[in-house]
């Protein structure tokens, strides 16, 4: 056990806050204000005789209102904010300062669970007090990392009598940091022979090089053409029909914009030419070679959309994934 | 194809070899270690600095040759020249060589290739964080990079799917590659992998880097550094080593070449480049492949062993899984093959150990010396524009 937890488990047991009476007696106002606002239509809290009807003597408060009696209020509250340590509560502001330390500064009630003992009426005086029950080991949670705090807070009339107990947790955490954004894909290196490509699948075009002489297909683009020498070119539309001609699943190394393994591809469009894509909406066990493909587009990041091919036909009817 | 009197072929031999220790951590720069490698091939072919009139390297290379002629003692050169492409690179730097000294442009140059591989730029790890600029060479990542087709590994598996669909190969086919390789390293000294074989069960259970590809189907990255001297072939005659003639030497470049992505052609199974490089090499020599008995196969990854048995004539298309299941690699076989190891058992120089390696089966000192050895085959790297030589007794 470190040091740090040594410690933390020094405060099991020990009282984090003196017995404190609230600044208020149990009364029929803040009653009203709570029903009202629960929407709690039980007449038991606000009628002498409703009450008698159920065989109490009078008025009873909520019993869920418990902790209200002894808040400690808004102006204490206050104090607290501007680090003023609360009268009597030197034992919670140190385990405060010791969870600081260990890096927990974020606080999230998790449990609140209360057992009554009797039934809390007008003009009774209730004080609390709070003692550690538990600290847990370190425990990894959606927020972030943290020690479940588990405290045992004892209600108590002004005789000293228990009027009920509350078993509190909260989750003291160190706040996860937010999720990096995903890595984004290499970018190509746009040039004067390759930018019309790129531009083009940014529309969501699969355009081919042509020959403006020898109407020869070519990819990946460059200048000239190889079969006759000409420097005239344009493009043709891809019908974006293929097969698949090759593969590679990736594993090694790990690329953080991509989801490795993954599925790159050589797929040979019906125009003839083959370019170098990815897979969607298939796993390599199903792969097979010459099998057919259909054009679909990933629109990568704000600054790159590529074609990526997809199986067609009837067994593969599952659901593409969206343009987004 | 040129004819006889035009030939380069015995005109230069390799006459000296020398090399770094093969590490992952060379602790040292990258021009420290080409000047290592150069003073230990210069020393080796008995000669000094100062009969050095020539240097040949890889446009890859970071230490210029003024750099390692100014730091080993090299004075005045009449001929220097680097050739492209990484590994396919390597042959080229002494067909150059032959080439200068044929022409009388020099006498001794020397061809090296040091990097700090392993602890420094690795190349295992892709180029998808590389910077890009818009030059030709870099645009070309375009067409890969932005779909996550990024390292060499990646690249081969792409051709070696694709052979697997039209010959029949399977994993273990190209696990026999690695499997021979590390045999062989198993007994070399100075092999990275001295000492630990491989199974085949081994490499299939290795993990996948690029299906096809498992991890022990590529070669390790390597620290270090190699040269070798070629001089002309009356020089050769007064120096203290057997020497190897320069019986070929070839670079080739086939038709709709890209840089190891060369899957535009018709087929994309075979190494055609490498097909332009033997051609060379059987015209130039005037051999066949029935007169090499002995071979230095480029191995970055096992999958391009099998192609470039058939460029070479060494079997038919298709047929060197056979040839290979059959141990005509192996020691005993009917061409022993990478026997110091290859780069996936010794080092990975890009392709500078593997010409030394064929300087010692021709002198006779391989570590797993076969018996008989007149000419031996040494490639250079696969898939790119690459090289190759016949060194012959």
């Amino acid at each position: 056990m470190s040091n740090y937890d040594e410690r933390l488990d020094a405060f099991v047991g020990r009282q984090l806050i003196e017995a404190k009476f609230g600044q208020d007696a149990v009364n029929q106002a803040m009653i009203r204000h709570w029903v009202e606002a629960m929407e709690d239509p039980n007449p038991a809290y606000l009628s002498d005789d409703a009450a008698r009807a159920t065989g109490r003597p009078g008025v009873v408060a909520p019993a869920s209102m418990l902790q209200a009696w002894t808040m400690r209020g808004y102006a204490a509250t206050q104090a607290l904010a501007r680090g003023e340590s609360a009268p009597g509560a030197s034992g919670f502001a140190e385990l405060v300062g010791l969870l600081d330390e260990g890096g927990y500064t974020s606080v999230v009630a998790t449990d609140s669970d209360f057992e009554f003992h009797r039934e809390v009426v007008p003009g009774d005086r209730i004080s609390v007090d709070e003692v550690v029950e538990s600290i847990s080991a370190e425990k990894t949670t959606g927020l972030g990392t943290g020690r479940f705090v588990t405290t045992v807070r004892t209600y108590r009339d002004a005789e000293g009598e228990t009027v009920g107990v509350q078993t509190w947790r909260t989750l003291r955490f160190r706040p996860a940091a937010p999720e990096a954004p995903k890595a984004l894909r290499p970018r190509p290196a746009l040039n004067r022979d390759n930018a019309f490509w790129f531009e083009a699948a940014r529309e969501k075009r699969l355009v081919v090089q042509r020959c403006a002489d020898c109407s020869t297909l070519r990819h990946p683009p460059g200048p000239g053409c190889p079969e006759c020498g000409s420097f005239d070119w344009d493009t043709v539309e891809a019908s974006g029909a293929g097969t698949l001609y090759s593969y590679v699943v990736a594993h090694h190394p790990k690329h953080p914009a991509f989801d490795a393994p993954y599925l790159i591809a050589l797929v040979e469009l019906a125009e003839g030419t083959r370019l170098i894509t990815n897979l969607t909406g298939v796993t390599a066990e199903d792969l097979e070679i010459g099998m057919p493909l259909a054009l679909e587009w990933l629109e990568a990041d704000d600054g790159l959309t590529l074609p990526v091919f997809a199986p067609t036909g009837p067994d593969t009817d599952h659901p593409r994934p969206t343009e987004n | 194809m040129r004819g006889p009197t035009r030939s380069l072929s015995r005109s230069a031999a390799i006459v000296g070899i020398g090399a770094t220790e093969f590490s992952k951590a060379s602790g040292r720069s990258e021009l420290q270690l080409a000047c290592e490698a150069v003073l230990a091939a210069i020393r080796d072919a008995g000669l000094t600095p100062a009969d050095v009139d020539g240097m040949v390297t890889f446009t890859a290379e970071t230490s210029s040759e003024n750099h390692v002629a100014r730091n080993v003692g090299i004075g005045d050169l009449t001929h220097f020249s680097r050739v492209h492409h990484g590994g396919g690179a390597a042959c080229g730097t002494v067909a150059q060589a032959a080439a200068a000294i044929h022409a009388g442009l020099a006498d001794v140059v020397v061809c090296w290739r040091a990097f700090n591989e392993r602890s420094g730029e690795r190349y295992g790890l892709g180029q998808a964080d590389r910077p890009m600029d818009s030059n030709a060479d870099r645009a070309a990542y375009s067409w890969m990079t932005p779909f996550g087709l990024s390292t060499p590994a990646q690249w081969v598996a792409m051709n070696a799917r694709r052979y697997m669909h039209e010959y029949g190969a399977t994993s273990e086919d190209f696990g026999r590659v690695a499997v021979t390789a590390r045999r062989h390293a198993a007994t070399n000294p100075k092999a990275w992998f001295h000492g630990r074989p491989i199974t085949l069960e081994e490499h299939q259970a290795s993990r996948w880097i690029a299906e096809p590809l498992h991890l022990l189907d590529c070669c390790q990255e390597t620290d270090g550094g190699q040269a070798v001297v070629v001089v002309s072939a009356e020089r050769a005659k007064d120096l203290p080593h057997k020497p190897a003639y320069v019986v070929g030497a070839a670079q080739g470049q086939a038709k709709d070449q890209h840089m190891m992505t060369s899957y535009y052609r018709p087929a994309i199974s075979g190494l055609p480049e490498m097909g332009v490089v033997g051609n060379q090499l059987w015209a130039q020599s005037g051999l066949t492949p029935d007169d090499v008995q002995a071979a230095v196969l480029y191995d970055h990854f096992t999958p391009f062993v099998l192609p470039q048995l058939e460029e070479l004539g060494f079997c038919g298309r298709g047929e060197a899984r056979h040839f290979i299941a059959d141990g005509h690699l192996d020691l005993g076989g009917r061409l022993p093959s990478n026997t110091h190891g290859g780069q996936l058992g010794e080092a990975y120089l890009h392709g500078m150990n593997g010409i030394a390696e064929g300087v010692r089966l021709v002198r006779g000192t391989s570590p797993n010396q076969p018996d008989d050895v007149t000419n031996v085959v040494v490639t250079a790297g696969t898939g790119v524009p690459t090289s190759g030589l016949v060194l012959g007794a």
